[in-house]
């Protein structure tokens, strides 16, 4: 007995489990900056993160009667993420929570595996510091010149970005009785407060560049995010490099906008997408209230994302052809009006 | 966006081309052949011959009227066991002759280089050679030859590109016969009236690139003809993305390629023209790839058109491994045959015999929405939207996302991470559509009817 199927008859070795895992060890450098960085707080919290990811993944696919999927990996990432997105002092069962918001609520009620229409790892982080907003933003950090390992408590550097007065003369700026701004040696490092897993810059790059090689993402939107966010700043007035450096925006960047199923498919539309997060990025940062933006614009700009989808569908082959028609129809009607306008002039 | 469209857009599948620079080997032994009369797109001629005549190579053995069918000549010597009708590969039923091999291989004594003083005579000639189109699809060629009189043609392109993986056969035949497709190539040039011809290649086929230059170099009509080697991505030799490619033009929606002034053919019927006005002797053999996991002896062959698959194996070599599947044509794009007693037809260029292990297509997973098919569509389409919405049964938004201008290359479903069934899901839209559109023109006739009346 011979197997018949429709052609192709071969497939790419790439597979979506693989996909997942090179996201995984891209963020190995950034979870080895922030054992660093944090200690034995911030790989609790990525632990316990990853576990109740895999864990409400297993059990929600099990109550739903559907097949077993913690074998592609994605359950991992949420929960890296997850946990990136979080400050390292956070209590853990807070952690279980938002592990359950992103996996049951937004990823397997909506569908599991590339049906959800935001990122599960943000949305989680979203409605966590709405529910929680002191534990969401007691941030904390290792002392730059001292061998202790007590970390401190410190503003993050976004209350300095626009190194505005009423900013710098707010208390909370001035936890630890220091008003000088940080140096971008420091934020590049890792040296500042900030989530667990957007502070060291150095490490996300290192991750950035191991999935450029294996061709997992695009530069598209990260580019298209940054630029338009820093052009955005920039034209308001504040520095380029601090803003940069400070924030998610990093991690937002590359890591969270995107993603792929939550951020549209052709170039055209990423670019969009990209343009679009970094102006809302800009735009929160400058004017809002709270000092981060990212997430949030992230956020909005999955829920676009199918519109701009639909946007960027483009068809060269019929295009050109409907161009040539809608020309030739042109040519015809003006034509077609010369006559009438002469005979016109002639009466 | 332009910068988008410039890309290469296509897929890179592990080529494997293990057999290029082989020699070629004659594998006609065989016992009997079954030539089906319908190897084409049209209506299929019928058979001219009964059970026990005595037939020669090139002898004429199945006829059509119709302006579309193409004559089937006999490929080997010998009786007629009988005509029946069979189940094809694709799924129809046609006459099928089969005719019991005496290996004398006598030429038919009428054969004669045609006499070709016009245009008519050309496309006469190419039509009685019995020629469709070799790269695959099998349309016929005399009717590509003439285009409609108010569609000037002033471009011959010659597809050269061998895109599919294990095949070598077009790879082969330009390094061996670049005279006689050049000799094709001025034919055409001469009786179609066509100022220019480009010659496309692919930049991992060196060897042959180096023959065909050098064909030219002799030829007559070197000012008129180039030879072009692109980068090899798959599908750069599908006859609307090479046009793109090497004039820049777009063949639009559902328009063919002499709409923008190009006529393709393949370097195989080009060669085979070339053939025929010299020696008169019509196409009855094809060169064939065979490859594959599970052969003992992969190699380039020259095989009588309706030999059953089983025999050229067991010929070739036989199997190393239990065959899993028999693909005739590319991995991409070719057809897996039901079974072995399957014969060769005239478009068929690879018998390719895949192992269990190299069947395996993966476990088909939900859409991430990666966008690798979208990127790597030759023509811009949404695969992923088009699988869904075919799967939704929904024929006016399958319209809208394009489907009509899908070729089914295939490389959507090679390149998803998902393992998802795309381009088999596109098929089953067109099929869709095909009957949506039936309904809406059977309505709308019935409106009119209805109008009439009142």
């Amino acid at each position: 007995m011979l197997k018949v199927s429709a052609s192709p008859h071969v497939r790419h070795k790439d597979s979506t489990a693989g996909i997942m895992r090179d996201v995984c060890i891209a963020l190995v450098p950034a979870i080895v900056a922030a054992a660093i960085l944090f200690g034995t707080s911030a790989i609790g919290v990525i632990t316990v993160t990853v576990a109740s990811c895999i864990l409400f993944e297993y059990l929600s696919r099990r109550l739903m009667k559907q097949e077993q999927t913690i074998g592609d990996w994605s359950a991992v990432v949420t929960g890296i993420l997850l946990a990136f997105n979080l400050p390292p002092t956070i209590p853990l069962w807070i952690c279980v929570v938002g592990a359950f918001l992103a996996i049951v609520v937004i990823k397997q009620w909506f569908g599991g595996l590339g049906q959800n229409f935001l990122n599960p790892a943000l949305g989680a982080r979203v409605i966590l510091s709405i529910s929680f907003p002191a534990e969401m933003t007691h941030f904390v950090m290792r002392p730059i010149n001292s061998r202790s390992a007590d970390l401190i408590s410190r503003a993050t550097p976004l209350r300095f970005a626009g190194m505005n007065p009423d900013v710098l003369s707010a208390p909370t700026a001035t936890a630890d009785g220091a008003f000088e701004p940080y140096n971008y040696l420091d934020m590049f490092m890792g040296l500042k407060p900030g989530t667990i897993g957007e502070v060291c810059i150095l490490a996300l790059l290192i991750g950035v560049i191991y999935l450029l090689a294996r061709r997992v993402i695009d530069l598209y939107t990260p580019l298209a995010f940054i630029a338009s966010a820093l052009v955005f700043v920039g034209l308001n007035g504040q520095d380029l490099l601090y803003h940069l450096l400070s924030g998610g925006l990093i991690l937002g960047a590359f890591y969270m906008a995107n993603d792929y199923t939550t951020s549209p498919m052709r170039p055209s539309g990423q670019i969009i997408y990209g343009i679009g997060c970094g102006l809302l990025t800009g735009l929160f940062r400058v004017f809002g209230a709270a000092s981060e933006g990212v997430s949030f614009a992230i956020l909005l700009m999955n829920i676009l994302t199918p519109h701009i989808d639909h946007l960027t569908v483009y068809r060269p082959y019929k295009r050109k052809q409907m161009a040539k028609i809608k020309a030739a129809e042109a040519a015809a009607a003006a034509k077609a009006e010369a006559p009438a306008k002469s005979d016109a002039k002639a009466k | 966006m332009s910068i988008f469209q410039r890309r290469n857009q296509g897929v890179h599948p592990n080529y494997a081309k293990h057999t290029s620079g082989s020699e070629l080997k004659p594998l006609n032994r065989i016992d009997h052949v079954s030539i089906p009369v319908s190897m084409q797109i049209g209506p299929p001629p019928k058979a001219i011959v009964a059970k026990g005549d005595h037939v020669q190579v090139g002898q004429v053995i199945a006829e059509g009227d119709a302006y579309m069918s193409v004559p089937v000549h006999a490929s080997v010597s010998g009786e007629v066991l009988e005509i029946t009708s069979e189940v094809q590969s694709n799924g129809r039923a046609c006459q099928v002759i089969k005719i019991k091999n005496d290996k004398r291989f006598t030429p038919y004594e009428q054969l004669a280089p045609p006499r070709v003083e016009s245009k008519e005579d050309f496309i006469k000639a190419v039509r009685a050679a019995g020629l469709v189109g070799l790269g695959g699809a099998g349309f016929p060629t005399h009717i590509k030859l003439s285009p409609p009189s108010d569609k000037p043609i002033d471009y011959l392109l010659v597809n050269g590109m061998e895109c599919e993986p294990y095949i070598t056969s077009d790879d082969w035949l330009i390094r061996h016969k670049a005279a006689e497709i050049m000799q094709g190539i001025e034919a055409v040039l001469k009786w179609c009236e066509i100022p220019q011809a480009i010659i496309g290649m692919e930049d991992n086929t060196p060897e042959a690139l180096i023959a065909m230059e050098e064909a030219l170099k002799n030829s007559s009509c070197k000012d008129k003809v180039k030879v072009k080697a692109l980068s090899s991505v798959y599908p750069r030799g599908a006859e609307k993305v090479l046009i793109r490619n090497f004039t820049g033009r777009e063949v639009p929606s559902g328009g063919l390629p002499h709409d923008v002034g190009c006529l393709v053919q393949n370097v195989g019927t080009l060669r085979q023209i070339a053939e025929y006005l010299n020696t008169g002797m019509p196409l009855v053999t094809r060169i064939i790839t065979m490859a594959g996991p599970a052969l003992n002896r992969p190699g380039i062959y020259e095989v009588p058109i309706g030999a059953p698959i089983k025999d050229l194996i067991d010929l070739g070599g036989g199997l190393s491994k239990v065959a899993a599947k028999v693909i005739m044509g590319g991995p991409m794009m070719g057809v897996a045959v039901t079974s072995l007693n399957s014969p060769i037809l005239k478009m068929n260029n690879a018998i390719l015999v895949f192992d269990n292990e190299s069947c395996d297509l993966g476990e088909e997973l939900p859409c991430i929405g990666c966008g690798r098919c979208v990127r790597d569509c030759p023509m811009h389409l949404i695969p992923t939207e088009l699988d869904r919405l075919s799967r939704k049964f929904d024929a006016e938004n399958l319209i809208l996302y394009g489907i009509d201008d899908c070729m089914e290359c295939g490389a959507c479903s090679y390149i998803c991470p998902s393992k998802r069934y795309l381009v088999q899901h596109i098929r089953i839209g067109k099929q869709t559509v095909r009957s949506y559109r039936a309904d809406q023109a059977a309505l709308a006739a019935a409106n009119s009817k209805k109008e009439d009346k009142a």
